[in-house]
């Protein structure tokens, strides 16, 4: 059985930055394991520009913002196994001299088949998945011409194969957005692209660049109620929808075309975590972590994707930076000592927060505590409060789901309240 | 005078401007919270440009495909004219990030230029 | 000239052809589409029912009976995944549990083993998600689920490998009468060629379509109605919601649906039932689909409805007398009925597939053959093998080692040998049905691409002819900038 100090569980943009991190953490036996068969994970097919605006303060295509991170993985000699599925993680009882708890991490490929690998620390970097057709339970037929938008966009822009000719989209997410235009522009019709709710969720730059420029329409408050076509879609009927998300019938409009693209949100891919016995939050089916991004199980950290959904990769860079850190104190210096936690409590709006746990005697001196809200806001304000004590109100003049928001922590402001029970993170109407 | 509402692009705030025009000319911005709306505005309303991204085919690589982009902005009317011109490329592997696939790409003088590096077979 | 031509390669079809294949005869497999099991046999409730339900004497009493009996010898030979995990019809509260009785004494005369009644408090410590109103239930230890898919590939796999012709993507249009059998007009739908067959004995498993091919050649008219049903399936880790297949006892409500689990370990909720005059509606309906997670909670409680991963409709086809029509048809010499086979035909399958093969076997006085394979390997799969031997194969064959579905964890592997079987996949749905890869919770969005993959490598085929189900299907349609 190989032994390494830190495994890292996919090789996207959140585990290559949580190598680069640990490694230059002093962390030196560390491997990544990587499904495909290639790094940079899901930004591969991420063609489109406008990633690394805050990382790297230019506009770069996924594939880009990823050879930025693979060559700092390559220039410090980091290894990586490609082609290759962690089947499972496990926590032994096992404990070293400074407390770290062993993980053992079964992997396999073609190669070197199936095989065990114990580490110190493992980070999940696993990403997230698409929700599906099934899970969206949209009535109709089953024909081939139904793709969510991800898996459109790995053929169109990988393999160079087009889906459909006219098309319909159902999610105004941003890879739902992006596709929009990528199908024009490859010669696509694009008729329409419905979203459930009364809001996109997609970023503006993306509703402007991707429909508007095309004069693709975007239907608010609209689903799919039928899909038609034995073999292949012929057609998608859409309607409009109450306040309780309920098709209002006679609102019923359809469209005949060959293909329905499904953006309709990411889902966390956390069986491994489950598997694992990591404590996983509903809201965002990630796992739950405290201020150094640990999970329930000692040792095991996450970031990226596979903690909570991200609107930009450079949130996730800076996560996995955070994460790799924390990695490398835990293998260098041991299991943190039992600190005084202290849960985030999100209300008023605010969705989840990640992290949920914050321990202020171990945490960095700045925290930043990120999170969504649950609807649109416009003119309200972020309020942060430590028990009852109001400790800051930002302003802000929109935010939306789609969205991330950020709350800053301060330790030497935590330190003023040495019996703090809660914090509380909530969207006030601002004053 | 006349008015166009536009949503900024420069950050994920995505601010609603509205641009105040006599003419040709922009008179006044709106709606902005930082200068970038203001220019963004302005440049909007009388030369709109985009980054454009495409593919194109790969021969002797060890992937089919290799994503490619316009260097620089190129004007909104040219994108269509700009993916069309891709059509028929077919580039060698290797394919390294930056290399040149097409220059002056649709006569807007801005080149066109791979966007992933494709090692050869 | 065959001995025999089977119209339909479902369950029925399949079974039939599986039990001739014991005797020296020409048998061929006539199906309209491009694989084994796509019509009803692929959208059912997955269950091999005790056989308490039927009337007694009838056909579908008898041969359900004897179907169940049959699946543990069959489960063995044929590898198919079958398990007994008992079936219970539930009682609630306001609900007359005399039905219950007549459901008891209609098992005992068909001849049901170990049927009883079980009170409240032994029923929730058998299966405690039971509704709070439920009162009593019928248990039937001898109920089971089965891979509807692996049984009908199972026995259509063997009657190959026995010597079987299948003609898939073949669609009969006629039947007409000669000196000597039957002459079958059909079109071959990939290529669009005509092609005849001839055969002495023809057997008629067309599904809901099997009184259409009856009154070609019949005066006595069969008329059947198509009655879809609507089912959810949901995430593996819904499960174990059940580990019974919990029925509901039929009230003037209507049949009820059943919970249960699969085989492959999800939680089955379904079906509806409503007629419909297209004998091609396999669509889910928002009402149907709507109304499950209602019917459900009556007899089960917290079914995770959000869990679902697909949902799905079957056509059951219903003949106008209500039991199956099995037999020689008595103005057509030659011509067999299966027809009208719905609920329990799944269960009764393997004991149609017996009762046909005596009835041609008698017609054509057929003897056994010597030769008569009758097993069968389903693929196999290696996560059922230890490390070590997981790694031995992995040595002689890479591909065991490459992970193409992750949501079933299903190999690249597992794929190829669902390729190169006999009667091997040719679509991403054969490849799905056959192995799992896309069934899982993500629904091949990620897997999809990679097999496309493996079918234009290993067959070989175009991307542009691979489908999701047979043509017409096709996945994509041209290439970048080209459409």
């Amino acid at each position: 059985m190989k032994n390494y100090d830190l495994v890292i569980v996919g090789g996207g943009p959140a585990g290559l930055a949580a190598a680069v991190s640990a490694r230059d953490h002093g962390i030196d036996s560390i491997l990544i394991i990587e499904r495909d068969k290639e790094l940079g994970g899901i930004l591969n097919q991420c063609i489109h520009n406008g990633f690394g605006l805050h990382t790297f303060k230019e506009e770069l295509t996924g594939p880009e913002y990823a050879s930025r991170f693979i060559e700092q993985v390559e220039e410090r000699g980091i290894e990586y196994k490609l082609n290759t599925m962690v089947m499972d993680i496990a926590a032994s009882d096992a404990s070293s001299a400074n407390g770290t708890v062993t993980k053992t991490v079964t992997a396999m490929n073609r190669e070197d088949g199936m095989f065990e690998i114990q580490a110190k620390s493992v980070i999940l970097a696993m990403g997230c998945r698409e929700r599906s057709r099934g899970a969206l339970n949209i009535p109709g037929y089953r024909p081939a011409g139904i793709f969510s938008a991800g898996t459109a966009q790995r053929l169109v822009n990988m393999e160079g194969y087009m889906p459909g000719r006219e098309v319909v989209i159902l999610g105004s997410g941003d890879i739902g957005l992006i596709m929009a235009r990528r199908m024009t522009l490859e010669g696509a019709k694009v008729k329409v692209v419905a979203e459930l709710m009364p809001y996109s969720g997609g970023l503006k730059r993306n509703i402007v660049q991707c429909l508007d420029d095309f004069g693709i329409p975007l239907k608010l408050s609209h689903t799919v109620v039928d899909i038609e076509g034995k073999n292949r879609v012929e057609a998608v009927t859409i309607a409009e929808v109450g306040p309780d998300r309920k098709p209002i019938p006679g609102t019923e409009e359809r469209y005949t075309c060959d293909t329905l693209l499904l953006s309709c949100g990411l889902i966390p891919e956390n069986e491994l975590s489950r598997s694992a016995g990591i404590d996983i939050n509903p809201v965002t089916s990630g796992p739950v972590v405290n201020d150094s991004l640990e999970t329930s199980v000692d040792g095991i950290f996450a970031c990226g994707n596979v903690l909570h959904v991200h609107d930009l990769v450079d949130y996730v860079s800076q996560e996995a930076t955070a994460a790799g850190k924390n990695a490398a104190a835990y293998i260098t210096n041991g299991a943190a000592k039992d600190a005084k936690s202290v849960e985030i409590f999100p209300v008023d709006g605010v969705r989840y927060t990640v992290p949920k746990y914050i321990r202020p005697a171990e945490m960095d001196d700045t925290l930043t505590v990120r999170f969504r809200v649950d609807a649109v806001y416009k003119n309200c304000s972020i309020a942060t409060y430590f028990d009852d004590t109001l400790i800051s109100r930002r302003k802000r003049p929109v935010m939306a789901p789609g969205e991330m928001e950020q709350v800053i922590l301060d330790k030497k402001k935590l330190g003023e309240f040495p019996d703090l029970s809660k914090i509380t993170i909530r969207i006030e109407e601002s004053v | 005078m006349s008015t166009r509402e536009l949503t900024c692009i420069g950050c994920p705030l995505g601010c609603a401007l509205t641009v105040t025009m006599e003419g040709d000319t922009v008179t006044a911005v709106t709606g902005n919270t930082c200068p970038r709306g203001d220019a963004y505005a302005r440049k909007e309303v009388t030369n709109p440009t985009r980054i454009v991204t495409s593919t194109v085919r790969v021969k002797g690589g060890v992937f089919p495909m290799a994503n490619v982009k316009t260097a620089a902005d190129i004007p909104k009317d040219k994108i269509f004219a700009c993916v069309e011109a891709l059509k028929d490329i077919t580039v060698n592997a290797p394919v390294k990030i930056g290399d040149v696939i097409l220059p002056n790409v649709a006569g807007t003088g801005v080149d066109i230029v791979a966007a992933r590096n494709v090692a050869a077979n | 000239m065959y001995d025999v031509a089977i119209i339909g390669a479902g369950v029925i079809g399949s079974a039939i052809a599986r039990e001739l294949s014991r005797f020296d005869a020409s048998i061929c497999v006539i199906e309209r589409e491009e694989d084994v099991c796509c019509g009803t046999s692929k959208a059912n409730s997955a269950i091999i029912h005790a056989g308490f339900d039927a009337t007694p004497g009838s056909l579908k009493a008898r041969l359900n009976v004897r179907g169940n009996e049959m699946m543990d010898q069959l489960a063995k030979d044929l590898d198919i995944p079958f398990k007994r995990n008992g079936s219970l019809v539930v009682c609630t509260k306001d609900q007359d549990r005399a039905g219950l009785d007549i459901l008891l004494e209609k098992g005992k005369k068909n001849g049901v083993p170990d049927l009883r009644i079980l009170e409240r408090d032994e029923l929730m410590r058998l299966e405690p998600n039971l509704s709070d109103d439920v009162t009593c239930a019928l248990y039937a230890p001898t109920g089971g689920i089965v891979c509807p898919f692996h049984m009908t590939m199972a026995f259509a796999e063997n009657a190959f490998t026995n010597g079987v012709s299948f003609f898939l993507n073949t669609k009969v249009t006629s039947i007409s009468k000669t000196a000597d059998g039957y002459e079958l007009a059909a079109i071959h739908t990939d290529t669009e060629e005509s092609e005849t067959f001839k055969a002495k004995v023809v057997i008629n498993a067309a599904g809901v379509h099997s009184d259409e091919f009856n009154n070609m050649v019949s005066s006595r008219r069969l008329h059947i109605t198509a009655r879809k049903g609507e089912y959810c399936l949901l995430d593996k880790e819904a499960g174990t919601h059940v580990s019974h297949t919990v029925f509901q006892l039929p009230s003037k409500m209507g049949k009820g649906v059943l919970v249960s689990p699969t085989v492959h370990g999800n939680l089955l909720v379904g079906p509806t039932a409503v007629d419909v005059s297209d004998k091609e509606a396999v669509n889910t309906t928002q009402e149907g689909l709507d109304s499950l997670g209602v019917t459900a909670s009556l007899s089960v409680k917290n079914v995770p409805m959000r869990q679902v991963i697909t949902s799905f409709a079957g056509l059951r086809a219903h003949e106008d007398g209500g039991d199956f029509v099995i037999g020689e048809v008595p103005d057509a010499k030659g011509f067999i009925n299966a027809a009208g086979i719905e609920s329990p035909g799944l269960s009764s399958a393997p004991a149609i597939g017996e009762m046909v093969a005596g009835i041609v076997k008698e017609l054509l006085n057929l003897s056994a053959k010597s030769d008569f394979i009758a097993t069968r390997k389903g693929i196999l799969r290696p996560e059922t093998l230890s490390m070590e031997e997981r790694n031995q194969l992995i040595k002689e064959h890479p591909e065991y080692g490459n992970i193409i579905c992750r949501c079933e964890m299903i190999t690249e592997g597992e794929i190829m040998d669902a390729i190169h079987r006999p009667l091997g996949a040719r679509s991403l749905d054969g490849v799905k049905r056959r192995t799992r890869a896309g069934m899982g919770r993500c629904q091949a969005g990620f897997c999809s691409p990679r097999t496309m993959e493996i079918l234009e490598r290993e067959i070989p085929m175009s991307m542009f002819d691979i489908t999701k189900n047979g043509v017409g299907g096709e996945i994509v349609i041209g290439t970048n900038k080209e459409i």
